[in-house]
């Protein structure tokens, strides 16, 4: 099944009681095309993820919102898939026809070094670049948060300077420290805890990502903005950073 | 007024662990609501033992109880309570003697509940009449360990931990004992039956695929948990590399290159970048988690409409199931 909602919104069913929303640009031919990274498609998805919390509360259980898709879990007990679909499909008509608010802007601050960010030297060595210029490029953005998962508080951020997109190690590391800021292909993010990861480690944040002891539990949500600004070994000390036992 | 059984004072009482066994989880129904932050949903992967624990000590459904996996746990009352257990068929004592799952029992404090290890299935639950008393995390219980978030730590259970009950009235453990018909219990067995409603990227798996995907025997390879079971047999193959970043369901089956299937359960990650045939419907995923390594599944297509009519008819059965009352 199949339903085309508007010029830019798909919905496929996904599970017993979970549909999708996929989302694309209006520009592509073909809406069946494979979805691409945009901030225009994620910022329609921002919208749509507003519109049914409003208007869906009973319905709905939960919504994972990505970078070009909506999952909607809702409740049987409530509505079945067909009677979800034609609300869907009303509410969303006319979705994406702009005018959407831009999110919070959030500044993050990183001690960026060869210490602190052990991938930087082989980010430059590919990019032909100094170290410098590797830390300069990743400060200039303004990223958007595309997506929230993976593990708590793990926001995607979009895109990096194609010069330093790096992709993923063949081998993931059993400990990425906690803070550490990372590159993906053309993604960054902050660790928010330390886990495994196979992400290219350039730097550590010292602001806490996730913290289920205080209110908000997490300072990013999808749609926000992000910029990054280097500080130094000691204002990363001062602001409560860790540097871990390497 | 009745007297308060414990737990109105400052000490908590309530079950202490002797034995953590393999792994025994704190469990409520799930979290939910908390995908925005990336918080999966966690909750009991046998999702009817875990109702039937609950309904037997008369809890609300979303009373947290313990989830035990493989077995080994072990248990003293510091107060007087009534527990159920529930599940695979795990030899059940208390002070020793053999008991049968299934129905609820009058523990006195000191009493110490034991449970060993079952041939077939996994998963066991333990409900108190009341609920375990634990502070929920995101507005849920359920502990999943790979987040350190819920249960009493964030984590397993372990040596000395105690799980306090709530208090409940001294009439409530006059209440008579229950159990559940034998013909009504589920049976575990080696072999399972998946229903699955074909969505997601079912489109890139060709025809050929799709009848090889669901006339093949799959086996539970040594990679099965609260996360996902990944499964063995034949490949299958989808003709896309990898996808963006999307949500993933409750029993979404995820084929990443090798072909090999992952069936995504309670802990799964929240997003991911696979391709899926489709997804498992609730109840065939409560019947997975019960499997072990070796054990056989196959797929059988289902339309989402009989995935819905599945869902409310297993529903009201569950809803006209009486429990015989017994004695102590």
């Amino acid at each position: 099944m199949s339903t085309i909602i508007n010029e830019s919104i798909r919905l496929e069913i996904a599970g017993e009681n979970a549909l999708m929303l996929y989302f694309s640009d209006k520009t592509q031919a073909s809406i069946t095309l494979e979805s691409v990274i945009s901030a225009e498609i994620n910022s329609n998805v921002h919208q749509a993820v507003q519109l049914i919390r409003t208007h869906l509360s009973v319905e709905v259980i939960d919504l994972i919102p990505s970078y070009a898709s909506i999952l909607v879990v809702f409740n049987l007990l409530e509505i079945d898939h067909q009677h979800l679909s034609n609300r869907l499909k009303y509410l969303l008509k006319t979705c994406g026809s702009g005018g959407n608010k831009p999110g919070k802007l959030i500044e993050l601050p990183v001690y960026y070094s060869l210490a602190s960010g052990i991938d930087l030297t082989r980010i430059a060595k590919q990019a032909k670049i100094s170290v410098e210029q590797v830390i300069a490029l990743h400060q200039k953005p303004e990223y958007r948060v595309y997506a929230i998962g993976f593990a708590p508080g793990f926001a995607y951020l979009g895109e990096v300077d194609q010069r330093i997109a790096m992709p993923r190690l063949t081998s993931p590391r059993l400990k990425v420290p906690k803070g550490a800021v990372a590159i993906a292909d053309r993604q960054t993010a902050v660790y928010p805890a330390e886990s495994p990861g196979g992400w290219n480690i350039i730097g550590l944040c010292p602001v806490d990502m996730f913290n289920a002891q205080t209110d908000p539990v997490m300072r990013l949500s999808v749609g926000d903005r992000v910029t990054f600004v280097a500080i130094e070994k000691s204002e990363f000390l001062t602001l409560g950073g860790v540097l871990p036992c390497l | 007024m009745e007297k308060l059984v414990a737990n109105n004072s400052a000490t908590t009482l309530g079950l202490v662990v002797n034995s953590a066994g393999v792994l025994s989880l704190i469990q409520d129904a799930g979290r939910f609501g908390a995908f925005n932050l990336g918080l999966t949903n966690g909750g009991p992967a046998d999702s009817l033992a875990f109702y039937w624990a609950n309904k037997l000590c008369g809890n609300d459904l979303n009373a947290t109880a313990i989830e035990i996996c493989l077995g080994g746990l072990q248990l003293t009352a510091q107060l007087d309570c009534v527990v159920a257990v529930t599940g695979a068929p795990m030899p059940l004592t208390i002070n020793g003697k053999a008991k049968s799952l299934w129905r609820s029992y009058l523990l006195k404090a000191g009493d110490t509940i034991s449970l060993g290890f079952a041939p077939v299935g996994v998963r066991c639950y333990l409900a108190v009449v009341g609920g375990f008393a634990i502070k929920p995390s995101f507005g849920s219980t359920a502990t999943v360990c790979r987040e350190s978030i819920g249960g009493l730590t964030g984590d397993k259970l372990v040596l000395n931990d105690v799980l306090p009950c709530i208090a409940i009235l001294k009439s409530a453990l006059k209440q008579e004992l229950r159990m559940l018909a034998t013909h009504q219990q589920p049976q575990y067995s080696n072999e399972v039956v998946l229903h699955t409603v074909l969505s997601y990227q079912q489109q890139h798996f060709s025809a050929i695929v799709k009848k090889l995907f669901f006339s093949s025997e799959y086996r539970v390879s040594k990679h099965w948990d609260r996360m996902g079971y990944r499964l063995q047999g034949p490949a299958i193959q989808s003709d896309l590399g990898g996808i963006l970043s999307e949500g993933i369901c409750y029993g979404a089956v995820q084929l990443p290159a090798d072909g090999q299937p992952i069936v995504l359960l309670n802990d799964r990650q929240t997003i991911g970048g696979y391709s899926k045939i489709g997804a498992v419907i609730s109840q065939d995923c409560a019947k997975l988690a019960q499997l072990r390594q070796g054990d056989k599944v196959r797929f059988e297509p289902i339309s989402m409409s009989q995935a819905g009519n599945l869902f409310h008819l297993n529903l009201s059965r569950l809803q006209q199931t009486k429990l015989i009352d017994c004695d102590g």
